[in-house]
C-alpha cells in the first residue's frame, strides 16, 4: 500500500465530483444524528473530507472507504462537543435513550397467534409517491417519530449504508438488538406511512 | 410453523444478512398462503429504496 493519499481517495476526491457529492451527503446525514445543528454538521463534515484529503492512513478497499471517512467525522464531531463544551459525548446520547420502547410496537401490529393485526394493505404506486413534496414531509415525519435508538439504527442501516456490524459498534449494542432495532423500525415506518400516506391519500 | 411475526422478521433481516436455506424455504412455504407477508416484503423495500433518496432537511 504505498504511503500518502490513499489511491481510491484520491479518485474519489479529485477525479469524481459526483463520488465525492455521495460521500458527503451520506456523512452529511450520519452528522446529523448526532449533531442537531445543520451548520455545525456542515462544518464536521468538511473538516472530516479535509482531514481525510491530508491523511496519511491507507486502507485496504473500496468498501472500507466510507467506514473510514466516518471513522474521521466521528473525531470532528467529538471535537465538535469538546469544543462546544456541551456535556453530552457520543456514547451520554445513546445511554441516555428513552426506557425501552421495544415491547410496544410488535403488540400493536401483531396478535398473540402472531398473525398481522392490521393486514398491510395494498400500496398503489408506491414510486409515484417518491415526486410528491409531501410524501417526503410524511415520510420525514415517520422516521422522526421512531423511537430514537430505532431510527438511528435505520439511518445508519439504510441512509449511511452501514454493514450490521458496523451498525452495533457504532451504537455500542449486541447483534441481536441490532437487530430488534433494525426490525422494529421497519414495522413502525411502514406501518406510519400506511396509515399518514398510503391509506389516507385517497380520502385528500 | 412459523407465524406472520417470525415471517416479518426473517424478511426484515434477509435485508441485512443472507437467509439460510431453511429460513428462505420457510418464507417461500409461507408466502404461498400469505399476502399479506407478501406485501410486508414489496414494503420494507420500498422503504430501503425511499430512505437511499432521502435527503435530510435543514
Amino acid at each position: 500500500m504505498m504511503r500518502g493519499l490513499p489511491v481510491e481517495l484520491n479518485n474519489h476526491m479529485m477525479m469524481d465530483k459526483n463520488q465525492l457529492n455521495d460521500h458527503r451527503e451520506v456523512l452529511l446525514r450520519y452528522a446529523l444524528l448526532q449533531v442537531h445543528n445543520h451548520a455545525a454538521a456542515e462544518d464536521a463534515v468538511h473538516e472530516a473530507l479535509l482531514a481525510a484529503l491530508q491523511a496519511n492512513d491507507g486502507f485496504r478497499n473500496q468498501s472500507a472507504l466510507r467506514t473510514w471517512l466516518i471513522g474521521i467525522l466521528k473525531h470532528k464531531i467529538a471535537d465538535h462537543y469538546r469544543t462546544t463544551e456541551k456535556h453530552h459525548s457520543l456514547e451520554d446520547h445513546c445511554d441516555n435513550d428513552e426506557k425501552d420502547p421495544n415491547e410496544a410496537i410488535e403488540q400493536l401490529i401483531f396478535n398473540d397467534k402472531g398473525h398481522w393485526i392490521g393486514t398491510p394493505s395494498s400500496w398503489k404506486q408506491p414510486d409515484h409517491a417518491l415526486e410528491q413534496n409531501e410524501f417526503w414531509l410524511i415520510f420525514d415525519w415517520c422516521q422522526k417519530n421512531l423511537p430514537e435508538q430505532h431510527g438511528r439504527a435505520f439511518m445508519l442501516r439504510e441512509m449511511v449504508g452501514l454493514e450490521t456490524e458496523d451498525i452495533c459498534q457504532d451504537m455500542n449494542i449486541s447483534h441481536s438488538a441490532c437487530r430488534v432495532y433494525l426490525h422494529r423500525a421497519r414495522l413502525g415506518l411502514r406501518e406510519c406511512l400506511e396509515q399518514r400516506w398510503f391509506n389516507s391519500k385517497r380520502s385528500l | 410453523m412459523k407465524t406472520c411475526k417470525d415471517i416479518s422478521e426473517l424478511l426484515s433481516e434477509s435485508m441485512d444478512r443472507r437467509l439460510t436455506w431453511r429460513e428462505r424455504w420457510a418464507v417461500r412455504m409461507h408466502f404461498f398462503m400469505c399476502r399479506s407477508c407478501q406485501r410486508f416484503q414489496q414494503q420494507i423495500d420500498f422503504l430501503r429504496k425511499t430512505a437511499g433518496r432521502y435527503k435530510p432537511k435543514d
